[in-house]
Formats: C-alpha cells, structure tokens, sequence
C-alpha cells in the first residue's frame, strides 16, 4: 500500500501524538480487514508532532466518538484519489457504551443490560454526566 | 405519557398549574374525593422511607383511590435479582401510576423508559426527590402568597442536601430573588450549582459560615440536618454542630413573618422550643406535601 495514494478511503489527521492506538481500538480498527496505515510522531509544523491513520476503505466512522475521544483532529474523505470532503467532529451532545460510570451508587451498575448513557453539560468545559445518576465522567 | 423524575422536567406553567390544584383541594377537598375512584397506586420502595410512601398512600387514599405495593426490597421480586426496567413492565400492569422509592440513583429514570404508566421519582439514593421540591413551593406559595422578590436562605449541609439544590434550581425561575448560603466551609454549595443554576440565571447571593450575621435578612429560613458522617472528625463535627441549630435565641433577630421549613426528619438542628413559634412551617410542609402529591397524581393520570 502507497500510503500517500489512497483511492477512497479516510484519514485521520492531525491526532495527538501518542494516542492513535486508542482511536484505533476505540473505533474498532482492527476487525476491518482493508489496508490501515498508523503513523506515529509525524513532523507536523502545527503540533510538532503527530498521529496519523490512514484507512483504504470507504467505511463509515463514528463522528461522535472521535469528537469526543480527540476533539482537534481532522478528516479526510477521499474519493476516486481525490479529497471530497474535510470534516473536524465536534464534542457530540450524547456518547453511548463509551465511558462507564464510576458512581457506585449509579443504577448503571447493577441493572441487567442498561446502556451505559452520557450527556453534554457543559460544553466549554468539556463536562458529560450520566445519563442516569448525572455523575460526571472521568 | 408523563412521568416525574426530576423536578426540571416540570415547566413554571406545571408547576404554577399543580400549585393552583393544590390550593383548590385545600379549600374544596370535598370535589376531589371522589376523582380517582376506580384508580390504583403502586407504591414501590426499594429502601424504607414511612414518611414519603404514607404521604403517598394519604394522597390516593383523599382521592378516592386506591394503592398496592411493597416497603422493602427483601419483600420484592428485587431481592431475586429483577432488573428495575422487568419490575416496570409487571407492575404497569397492575397500577395506573407507581411511586419508586429506590436506593440506586437513576432507577425510577430507567423504571419510566419501560413502564407503560406514568412513573413519579419517591426518592432515588441522594439523588432527587421531585415531590419534596413541590412540597416546598407549596408552602412558600402559601406562607409568602408568591415567589417574586424573595430572600431564601438556606442552612446546614448544602454540598449533598440535594433538596437545597433542587429547591433553588426550581425559585431560579422566578424574578427578583436572594439567596444566602449559610454553611461550614467543608459543607458549602457545590460550585456548579452555583455557577449553572444561581450565576446563569443572574441571582444574587452571598455565603457565609456566620448564621447570626445574616438571619435578620431573610424571609425564608431552609435548615438542613448536617450529619455526623460528613466530618473528618469528630471533634470539627461536635465544634461545627452548634452554629447551625435554630434556637429561640437566634430567631430574636429573625423577621416576624420569616418562614422556617425543614424537608425532616430532623435530628437537633431545631430546637423543639421553636415548634410552637407562628414561624415554624415545617409541619405544614408536610401537610402541603400531600396536597401536591394530589395535584401530581390528578395531572400525571389526567384527571381533571
Ligand atoms: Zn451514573
């Protein structure tokens, strides 16, 4: 695989240095069985340095779990070799089966099967509370 | 289908809604006894609280209704591992509004994304308690006549006493309003009650650790139990419980039309001399509780 020369696909850029592994479990990378390039602690005149993933298949991503995992990075759709489109996600205003609830008293962690639900509060701060319990996350 | 989870979920016109009810059952009680005939409660408590579910019980009882239910977990399928949302399913079919008193915070959120009747929040852990707060508009309402300009301070534990946060998110609705913070340091209002409910809605206040300073100023008076297990220490605890009792001494300064409401059960933070004094509201707040369970009941089953 050309890493420079994707026909249609994605690329992940712009993503914190060190944390590509993350996104890359997170986004469940490793059951897609295309060409992924990951690329660490690229040069970039903005951030120093940098993460990039490279993906050779038109696939769908989670937006919101991006925004919510590395707000700042960027994505290219390419098409037929060429960029359609640049996209940069934003905070998403509810994340689901991504953080967990670290109130013990949270009915999240004794009901059977109950998705795991968090809500924005507050933007500026970067804030998300339960869903159920209203705990704040981390 | 209308549940009540969280004392947000209500708008000013509800709420202003369910306080003219509750004025109407108080001065006609015999219009509304009749008016949920045919009609059961379940009461579902998942941890004890007599005070509550008998509030409840009375409630649909001067309706004309009736109520079923349990008062522990050991006695419910819970204690055979039922998930709340299966307890939901079941009992919906049964009852045409549950009361869930749970000690997990967010049950009865979950009970109401599966019940196919309308879900009231008894109580959930330290959480919230929606009808306390309509309690304490209840009685506001009638000891003040409105909300509009008044001075609310509020007493004893305001960092996990989450009645006092409900209640002051609910007057940051209406205009003009004061509210002064009276705390120990260890036990002050968390900061993004203060910043997301009292600085975004442009509502003055001051907090002080100093009761004294500050009681003249007031036209309502919320005390708050401030419990022992709060404490690093027992000696700050035995240093710190003193200041934040109501007594006779202290209510000299008072106005004498200010308005003293506790959510009870207390421990000693008011004086018992204190109960006879014109004042002392806390007992009424739980007359009035009743009547707002009422108008909720009457609005959740639409009643009219
Ligand atoms: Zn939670």
């Amino acid at each position: 695989m050309n890493i420079d020369s994707i026909k249609d696909g994605i690329v992940i850029d712009h993503i914190q240095s060190g944390k590509c592994m993350e996104i890359y479990r997170l986004l469940d990378l490793e059951k897609l069985d295309c060409q992924i390039a990951i690329i660490k602690n690229a040069l970039s005149q903005k951030m120093g340095r940098k993460d990039i993933i490279k993906i050779d298949a038109a696939i769908e991503l989670d937006f919101d779990l991006l925004g919510y995992v590395a707000p700042g990075v960027t994505i290219d759709i390419i098409r037929g070799g060429v960029l359609v489109e640049k996209k940069t996600p934003e905070l998403p205003e509810k994340i689901v089966g991504v953080i967990c609830c670290k109130n013990p008293r949270c009915i999240s962690t004794t009901e059977q099967e109950l998705p795991q639900v968090f809500r924005l509060a507050d933007r500026e701060r970067r804030i998300y509370r339960c869903f159920y319990c209203e705990s704040m996350s981390k | 289908m209308k549940s009540l989870i969280d004392i947000c979920d209500l708008s000013r016109e509800e709420i202003d809604s369910l306080l003219d009810t509750a004025n109407d059952i108080i001065a006609h009680p015999e219009v509304y006894s009749e008016k949920c005939r045919g009609k059961k409660l379940a009461t579902l408590f998942f941890e004890p609280s007599t005070r509550t579910r008998l509030s409840f019980e009375a409630a649909m009882y001067e309706l004309g209704g009736n109520v079923l239910g349990f008062s522990e977990a050991q006695s419910s399928s819970a204690s055979k591992g039922e998930s709340v949302a299966d307890t939901a399913r079941v009992v919906s079919c049964y009852a045409d509004i549950i009361a869930m008193r749970h000690p997990k915070e967010g049950a009865p959120l979950v009970a109401s994304m599966h019940a196919s009747v309308p879900i009231i929040n008894a109580g959930d852990g330290g959480h919230n308690h929606p009808t306390q707060t309509l309690a304490d508009l209840l009685t506001i309402k009638r000891e003040k006549g409105g909300f509009d300009g008044l001075t609310l301070g509020f007493c004893g534990d305001l960092k996990f006493g989450r009645t006092v946060h409900s209640l002051i998110a609910a007057m940051s609705r209406y205009k003009d309003i004061r509210v002064v913070l009276i705390s120990p340091q260890e036990l002050k209002l968390p900061s993004y009650v203060k910043r997301d409910i009292l600085q975004k809605n442009g509502i003055p206040y001051t907090q002080t650790t100093d009761f004294e300073s500050v009681i003249d100023s007031l036209d309502i008076l919320y005390m708050t139990r401030v419990q022992r297990e709060r404490f690093f220490s027992e000696e700050e605890y035995l240093r710190l419980k003193d200041s934040y009792i109501l007594t006779p001494e202290k209510l000299r300064r008072a106005k004498s039309d200010l308005c003293v409401m506790h959510p009870l059960p207390r421990v000693n933070e008011i004086s018992t001399a204190i109960d006879n004094d014109p004042r002392a509201c806390y007992f009424k707040q739980v007359l009035y509780g009743k009547y707002m369970r009422m108008a909720l009941i009457l609005m959740l089953l639409g009643v009219n």
